[in-house]
C-alpha cells in the first residue's frame, strides 16, 4: 500500500499548520487578509514497452497571502509556512499592494471576497490499491496494447492526483476542499512501411479514485485502442470536402473548450489576456443578445455532476460554485467571469475565480462547461445524415487569440454515406470560424450518448497557470463544414 | 543556495547504504510578478518557491520524489528523510528498469550569473511612468532562478542567474497589435525608456485599417520571433531520438527517406550564450555546440542516455525529454533594408501564435498569424491584414519553398512560467518563403 495518501503528505510535514494561528499572528492593517494553503502530490507510474519509464512523485505545498490595500490587492506566495514566514508575507504583500495602487486597473472591496465556510470532497470508491497490483496492469494493459506484431510502441499510464486546500480569511472565510483525482492513459503507434497512425485512451480526467484501474475494464480498453491504430493503417485518407461533421463527445470537450469556454471568459474580454493567450470575439454588449448557436444549443457551467474533472464547492475567492446556463437556446446570457470580473463589467457570471496552485493568484477559468444533452439517439443522428463523417479523439487543435478561426484534427474517423457508417479513414481535419459553426449544429445526441470528458492543461495566465477542466456533451452532427486529410 | 544544497546533500547521502545511489537536485525562484493590462496593475505580487528532487537508484530500479521544502535545515533534513524511506519502501514493488542511467563521478561545475536588477520594491514607479497614455498589456518578471544537480558518487553542479523581463503587446483603438520584450539581466533605465518608445512608433504602422485577405498561397516572410515559434514544435516530436525511434517524429521522412530540407536552413544547439545550464537533471554536460541540421541535412538528433540504452544510438547528453534546450537557426544572406523588396508581393508576418502539429508525421503546423502582419505590395507595406489561419509542412517551410534567411538574427526570450521562471530562449532571424499557405 504504497500510494501516497493525504494522511501521509502530513505525516512527511510533521505537525499540520493551524492556519487561523497563521492569520491572527499576521501585525499589518489591510483592509483584508487571506490565506490559501494548497498541498497538491502527483504520482506517475508509466509503462512504455513493457520496461517502467517513470514511478515519480511531486508533492507541491505552499500557501499564498494575499491582502487588500488601498483597494489593490497584492500577494505573496512562499514555501516557508512557519507563522513567522507568514507575517513576513503578508508584509511583503502589503509593500507590493500599497504601491501597485497608485495604477490600480480597478478599486476592490471585499466584498469580492465572499464569507465562505464549508467543505468539499471529490467522490470515489477506492482511495488505495497496492502498488505491485496496479504496476501488474499497467503491464498487462501494455501487453494487450502491443496485441499486433504492427504495433511499434505503446504506453500504459497512471495519473495519481491528491489535492486539498485550505482557505481562510479576516471576513470570516473558513473553508477545505479535498480532491482526489486518478486517471488512466493508453497510447498505441501502428507502423507499415512509411504509414504511421496512433491511436489514444486520453484519459477521461474525472475526479475519481484507483476502482479506473479495474483490470478487465482497462484491457478490454487496450484491446480496442490496438485494434483501431493497426485498422488505420490501411485505411483511406479523409476526403476534402464540405460535409456533415458527427462528433463524439471525446472531440466535443476540445470543441467546447476553445470555441466557447476561451472566448466567454470574461477576462479575456476585458483585455487582461491581451498579451498571452489573447482577447475574444465577444463583447460585453453582446451578453443577453448575441445568438451564438442554434436553438437546440444549451451550455451550462456545472460544479454539480460530481465526477467531474472541475467540480468543486467554492472558487479561489470562497464564492460558492453554482450550475449557472452561459448559453439558453444559443443566445449567450452569461460569461465566465468571477466576483472580480462581475464587478468590473457588470455581467453576471459564476464561481470561476480559481489559481492553479499555491504559488499563483486566482483568474477567471471556465471549469466545468457542458453541452446538455438533447433529444436524438445516435441512430437516429447517423441515419439522417446522407454525406457525412464521424470523427472520434482530439489529436490537434488551435484556434486564433480572438477565437473564431479554429481547426481541429482526430485520431479516428469513419465516413457515413446515406445514413450509414461506411468506411474507417486517416488523419481526419476539420476547420470552421466559432459562432457559424455552432449556429450549424443541427442535432444533438440524447443522455445515452452524453460523457464526461477533462484535461488537466488549460494553460492561461501571466505568470502562466494550467488548470484542470471538465467538458460533458452529448455527440452532436453540424451541418455542411469543411474537412480535410493528412500532409 | 548552493551551500543549502550541499548540505541536504551530504545529510542524504550519509544516510545511503552501499547498494544505494542517489541522484539528487534542487530548484528555486524568488520571483516578483506584475500583471499589466492598459499600463495600469491588474495583479502583483511575489513567488518564494523552492523544491528538492530525489532519484534512488538500487537493485537495477529506480524510484523519484520531488518535494517543495522549506528551506529550513532540521525541517527539510526531516522531510527529505521520511521521503527516502517512502521511497526504499517503494522500490521493492516496482520491476526492474533495463535503461537505468547510472550517474557519473567527474565534472562538476558551477555558474553563478548576478545581474543588476531593480529592487522589487522601485519596480513600479520605475516601470509604470513611460507607458502611461498608451495600452500597454502584459508582464514583468524579475528576480534570482536556481538550479542544482549532486549524486552520491560525488559529482555536483550548480547553475544560478538573475533576469528581469518585460514581456509585452502595445494595443491600439481598433484592437491592432504590436509585441515587444524587454528583457535583460542589467537594468538600464535610459534603454528600457527608449525601447518603450520605438515600441510605440512601431504601432503607428497598424493604425490603418485592416484588409481581409483570401486563403491561398503567399509570398511570405516570418520574421525571427515567428520562426522561433516553429522551432519550439522540433521539441514535441521533432528532433528526440526515442521519439524518432518510437515512430512519433516529424522528422521520421528524413531519417527513413533520407528527405532533406533546402542547403539555407541550419539548426544547432549552441551553449555558449551560458543562458540556460549545460547538466541535465543526471548532471550530465552537454557539447558547447551540437550540428543537428546542417544545410537541410539531419545530421544528429537530440539523444539522451536512457535512449541510447534503449537504443544502442550515442548519447549526446540531452535532457530526458530530449527538447531543444539552446537553439539556433543559422543566418543567410537577406538584409533588413530588402525583406518588403524581396517579398515584393506578398505578406509580412510579425508572430504566429497558437501552433500543433496537424499531422504530425507529414510534417505538417497549423497555426495563426498574430500582431503586426501586413499586406506588402510592390515591396511597399500597404496595410496590416486581418488574422490568417496558416497550415503547411516544415518540408515546405523550411525546405522547398524557403527563398532566403535574414543575415541578422534575434534572441527570442523564453518567458514561459508554468511551473517557474524558464531559462534561456532561441536565437533566430526571420526567413523568407516562395509560398506559405493560408487556409481560413
Ligand atoms: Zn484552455
Amino acid at each position: 500500500m504504497l500510494i501516497l495518501t493525504s494522511a501521509s503528505i502530513k505525516k512527511i510535514y510533521g505537525k499540520i499548520m493551524n492556519l487561523k494561528k497563521a492569520l491572527e499572528n499576521i501585525n499589518i492593517q489591510a483592509d483584508w487578509i487571506g490565506l490559501r494553503e494548497v498541498k497538491e502530490s502527483t504520482t506517475y507510474r508509466i509503462i512504455r514497452d513493457l520496461n517502467p519509464e517513470s514511478n515519480n512523485t511531486v508533492l507541491d505545498h505552499g500557501i499564498m497571502v494575499e491582502v487588500l490595500v488601498n483597494g489593490q490587492f497584492g500577494y505573496f506566495a512562499t514555501n516557508n509556512m512557519s507563522y513567522d514566514a507568514i507575517n513576513q508575507a503578508a508584509k511583503n504583500a502589503y509593500t507590493q499592494a500599497l504601491n501597485a495602487s497608485k495604477y490600480s486597473l480597478y478599486p476592490f472591496t471585499k466584498s469580492v471576497r465572499p464569507k465562505s465556510v464549508g467543505k468539499y470532497q471529490s467522490p470515489y470508491q477506492k482511495k488505495n490499491i497496492p502498488l505491485d497490483e496496479l504496476m501488474e496492469t499497467l503491464i498487462n494493459s501494455n501487453k494487450v496494447l502491443r496485441g499486433s506484431k504492427k504495433i511499434v510502441s505503446a504506453i500504459s499510464m497512471a495519473r495519481i492526483v491528491d489535492m486539498e486546500m485550505n482557505f481562510i480569511s479576516t471576513n470570516g472565510s473558513e473553508f477545505s476542499q479535498n480532491f482526489m483525482y486518478v486517471g488512466p492513459g493508453f497510447r498505441a503507434i501502428a507502423q507499415d512501411g512509411n504509414i504511421v497512425q496512433s491511436r489514444s485512451y486520453t484519459d477521461q480526467c474525472m475526479q475519481a479514485g484507483m476502482e479506473v484501474f479495474e483490470q478487465e475494464r482497462v484491457l478490454s480498453k487496450c484491446e480496442t485502442i490496438c485494434k483501431d491504430a493497426v485498422e488505420l493503417l490501411s485505411a483511406d485518407e479523409c476526403p476534402t470536402e464540405k460535409m456533415d461533421l458527427v462528433l463524439h463527445s471525446d472531440q466535443m470537450l476540445l470543441q467546447i473548450h476553445e470555441s466557447i469556454g476561451h472566448a466567454l471568459e470574461v477576462d479575456r474580454i476585458l483585455g487582461d489576456e491581451r498579451n498571452y493567450a489573447g482577447w475574444s470575439f465577444v463583447n460585453l454588449e453582446d451578453f443577453g443578445k448575441l445568438k451564438y448557436g442554434s436553438d437546440i444549443m444549451n451550455i451550462t457551467f456545472d460544479p454539480t455532476i460530481p465526477e467531474e474533472f472541475a467540480s468543486y464547492g467554492f472558487d479561489d475567492s470562497g464564492l460558492k460554485a453554482t450550475k449557472e446556463f452561459i448559453i439558453k437556446d444559443g443566445v449567450l446570457l452569461r460569461g465566465l467571469g468571477g466576483l472580480e470580473s462581475q464587478e468590473r463589467s457588470n455581467i453576471d457570471g459564476v464561481a470561476n475565480f480559481r489559481a492553479c496552485s499555491w504559488n499563483r493568484a486566482p483568474i477567471d477559468r471556465m471549469a466545468n462547461l457542458n453541452l446538455e444533452p438533447g433529444d436524438s439517439s445516435f441512430d437516429e443522428i447517423i441515419s439522417s445524415v446522407e454525406k457525412g463523417i464521424y470523427m472520434q479523439t482530439n489529436r490537434s487543435w488551435s484556434i486564433d487569440d480572438f477565437r473564431n478561426k479554429f481547426q481541429f484534427g482526430c485520431e479516428y474517423a469513419q465516413l457515413i454515406e446515406n445514413g450509414q457508417i461506411t468506411k474507417t479513414v486517416k488523419n481526419p481535419n476539420y476547420r470552421a470560424v466559432s459562432t457559424p459553426f455552432w449556429n450549424s449544429l443541427k442535432m444533438v445526441g440524447n443522455q445515452d450518448t452524453f460523457d464526461v470528458y477533462g484535461t488537466p492543461y488549460c494553460g492561461k495566465g501571466e505568470p502562466n497557470q494550467g488548470v484542470r477542466v471538465g467538458h460533458a456533451s452529448p455527440t452532436c452532427l453540424f451541418n455542411n463544414i469543411e474537412i480535410f486529410g493528412g500532409a | 543556495m548552493d551551500q543549502y544544497f550541499n548540505q541536504l546533500n551530504k545529510f542524504l547521502f550519509s544516510l545511503l547504504t552501499k547498494d544505494e545511489i542517489l541522484n539528487n537536485s534542487m530548484w528555486g525562484e524568488n520571483s516578483q510578478f506584475i500583471r499589466i493590462n492598459n499600463s495600469k496593475i491588474r495583479q502583483t505580487g511575489i513567488v518564494k518557491d523552492l523544491s528538492y528532487s530525489m532519484q534512488l537508484i538500487a537493485n537495477k530500479k529506480q524510484v523519484s520524489y520531488s518535494s517543495t521544502i522549506t528551506g529550513i535545515l532540521d525541517t527539510d533534513q526531516s522531510t527529505l528523510k521520511s521521503i527516502l524511506n517512502k521511497l526504499r519502501l517503494d522500490i521493492t514493488q516496482v520491476p526492474e528498469d533495463p535503461f537505468i542511467v547510472y550517474p557519473q563521478t567527474t565534472n562538476c561545475s558551477e555558474e553563478k550569473h548576478k545581474g543588476e536588477l531593480i529592487p522589487f520594491e522601485d519596480s513600479i514607479k520605475m516601470l509604470m511612468p513611460v507607458m502611461q497614455g498608451t495600452d500597454l498589456t502584459g508582464l514583468w518578471a524579475s528576480g534570482l532562478i536556481y538550479t542544482g544537480v549532486a549524486n552520491s558518487l560525488g559529482q555536483t553542479h550548480w547553475f544560478e542567474t538573475e533576469t528581469f523581463s518585460l514581456d509585452y503587446s502595445l494595443i491600439t483603438k481598433n484592437q491592432k497589435m504590436v509585441k515587444d520584450c524587454f528583457a535583460g539581466t542589467h537594468w538600464n533605465q535610459k534603454e528600457y525608456e527608449n525601447y518603450i518608445t520605438s515600441s510605440k512608433k512601431k504601432l503607428n504602422l497598424m493604425e490603418k485599417d485592416a484588409i481581409k485577405i483570401d486563403p491561398g498561397k503567399y509570398k511570405t516572410y516570418i520574421a525571427p520571433a515567428g520562426v522561433s515559434d516553429i522551432i519550439d514544435m522540433f521539441s514535441w516530436g521533432g528532433m528526440s531520438e526515442a521519439s524518432l525511434q518510437q515512430k512519433d517524429s516529424a522528422l521520421l521522412k528524413m531519417r527513413n527517406e533520407n528527405v532533406k530540407l533546402s542547403p539555407c536552413f541550419t539548426l544547432e544547439e549552441d551553449f555558449s550564450s551560458g543562458m540556460v545550464p549545460r547538466f541535465n537533471s543526471q548532471g550530465e554536460i552537454a557539447p558547447e555546440n551540437l550540428p543537428l541540421i546542417m544545410k537541410g541535412t539531419l545530421k544528429n538528433t537530440l539523444v539522451s542516455t536512457r535512449t541510447e540504452k534503449e537504443y544502442g544510438i550515442k548519447t549526446n547528453y540531452a535532457s530526458e525529454g530530449e527538447s531543444l534546450r539552446s537553439p539556433r537557426v543559422g543566418l543567410g544572406n537577406l538584409q533588413e533594408d530588402q525583406i518588403l523588396k524581396t517579398i515584393n508581393n506578398g505578406v509580412y508576418l510579425s508572430n504566429l501564435h497558437y501552433l500543433n502539429w496537424s499531422d504530425r508525421l507529414g510534417g505538417r503546423i497549423t497555426g495563426m498569424t498574430r500582431y503586426a502582419c501586413f499586406y506588402v505590395e510592390n515591396g511597399d507595406i500597404v496595410a496590416p491584414i486581418e488574422n490568417m489561419r496558416f497550415d503547411d509542412t516544415i518540408y515546405n517551410i523550411f525546405g522547398d519553398e524557403l527563398n532566403s534567411v535574414t543575415s541578422f538574427e534575434q534572441l527570442i526570450p523564453d518567458v514561459g512560467t508554468y511551473d517557474g521562471r524558464n531559462f534561456g530562449g532561441n536565437y533566430c532571424p526571420g526567413i523568407l518563403l516562395n509560398n506559405f499557405s493560408l487556409t481560413l
